[in-house]
């Protein structure tokens, strides 16, 4: 039941989201301080919802793993260098299994 | 119809970008315990990557539904600048093709019609058949590649390590976007201050760094601006 809360709450809220400006603007625009945080949602959600997992692992009890750190960091090094999210999934995987194989 | 066409032949690369998230969004919603059911109504009704898997993880944390929804939304806010970004390309069009215009409205169909927006004149039929076009690839590719994750999802081995799926996905997605020093500082605080923050119960924790973050990134702005005049 709280689930379904969840997918209906959040698929109703994200879709006004996105009618918002295109059904009922006219015109209308956002005022510039509010444009100036809104461009900064996405790089301060997501950050801080799984730097916490990184590195307090539920998987490990908590403890830090070297596997799960390296594969983070060598996720975030090809993000930022090439700028491409799926190459950057490929070298935190890669890193992540080659890791877990060599220190178990 | 040519415009039509050009937006499903433009959108065609996006097909390789958006499968392997809906694919990694079914795998892991099965792993988190979620049913097909389940796992669908999220792509079909919210169709978000990344606000989907947000919601997912504080779900599994057992954060309280409010919660859940506003940091989930939080992740969204972006759509409604996109929204605003549409409105002088879409604005006259019916009504009932802007609500199914929203409806469709992702990253990768926004990105696609504004650079082919401002690459030549169309009116705004053509615009509309463009994203049209975009779309019929996108929105199935989104669906199906969900079905297929889901469906693999309990078949997939425990030395995978799924559970570091998902931090390693949004890290990736946060890579590209650290374009800017404000970018840069807001990211930096979010981490720092979710760490601090992480005795607080039920992932508030989150909603309190995201703040901070956003506040630091627009004030970095400001600095910036103001060092530069």
């Amino acid at each position: 039941m709280k689930l379904w809360i969840i997918i209906i709450g959040l698929g109703v809220g994200t879709y006004l989201l996105r009618l918002s400006f295109l059904a009922f603007a006219g015109g209308r625009q956002f005022p510039e301080w509010a444009l100036r945080h809104l461009r900064y949602t996405a790089v301060a959600v997501l950050p801080a919802l799984i730097a916490p997992g990184v590195l307090w692992p539920a998987a490990t009890g908590g403890q830090p793993d070297p596997a799960r750190l390296a594969a983070a960091a060598a996720t975030i090094a090809v993000a930022v260098w090439t700028r491409n999210t799926l190459w950057a999934i490929g070298a935190g995987a890669a890193v992540l299994y080659a890791t877990l194989a060599l220190i178990g | 119809m040519s415009a039509f066409r050009d937006g499903l032949r433009g959108s065609i690369p996006f097909v390789f970008v958006v499968s392997p998230f809906g694919l990694l969004f079914g795998v892991v919603g099965t792993e988190a315990g979620l049913n097909l059911l389940e796992v669908m109504g999220f792509s079909v009704l919210v169709i978000a990557g990344a606000s989907q898997f947000a919601a997912l993880q504080l779900y599994a944390e057992n954060a309280p539904t409010l919660i859940i929804l506003a940091t989930a939304l939080a992740v969204n806010l972006r759509l409604a600048m996109y929204s605003a970004a549409l409105t002088p390309h879409f604005g006259a069009a019916p009504m009932w093709q802007r609500a199914l215009i929203a409806y469709a409205l992702v990253d990768q169909n926004f990105a696609g019609s504004m650079s082919e927006f401002e690459r030549r004149e169309m009116t705004t039929a053509q615009k509309v058949a463009y994203f049209a076009g975009a779309s019929t690839t996108i929105m199935p590719a989104w669906y199906l590649a969900t079905l297929i994750g889901a469906v693999a999802g309990s078949a997939i081995p425990p030395w995978m390590a799924l559970d570091f799926a998902l931090p390693i996905t949004f890290l990736a997605m946060i890579g590209p976007m650290l374009r800017t020093l404000p970018h840069v500082a807001a990211c930096i605080v979010s981490v720092a201050a979710s760490l601090f923050f992480a005795f607080l119960p039920y992932g508030t924790g989150v909603l309190v760094a995201a703040a901070l973050a956003m506040v630091v990134g627009a004030q970095v702005e400001l600095w910036q601006k103001r060092r530069a005049a």
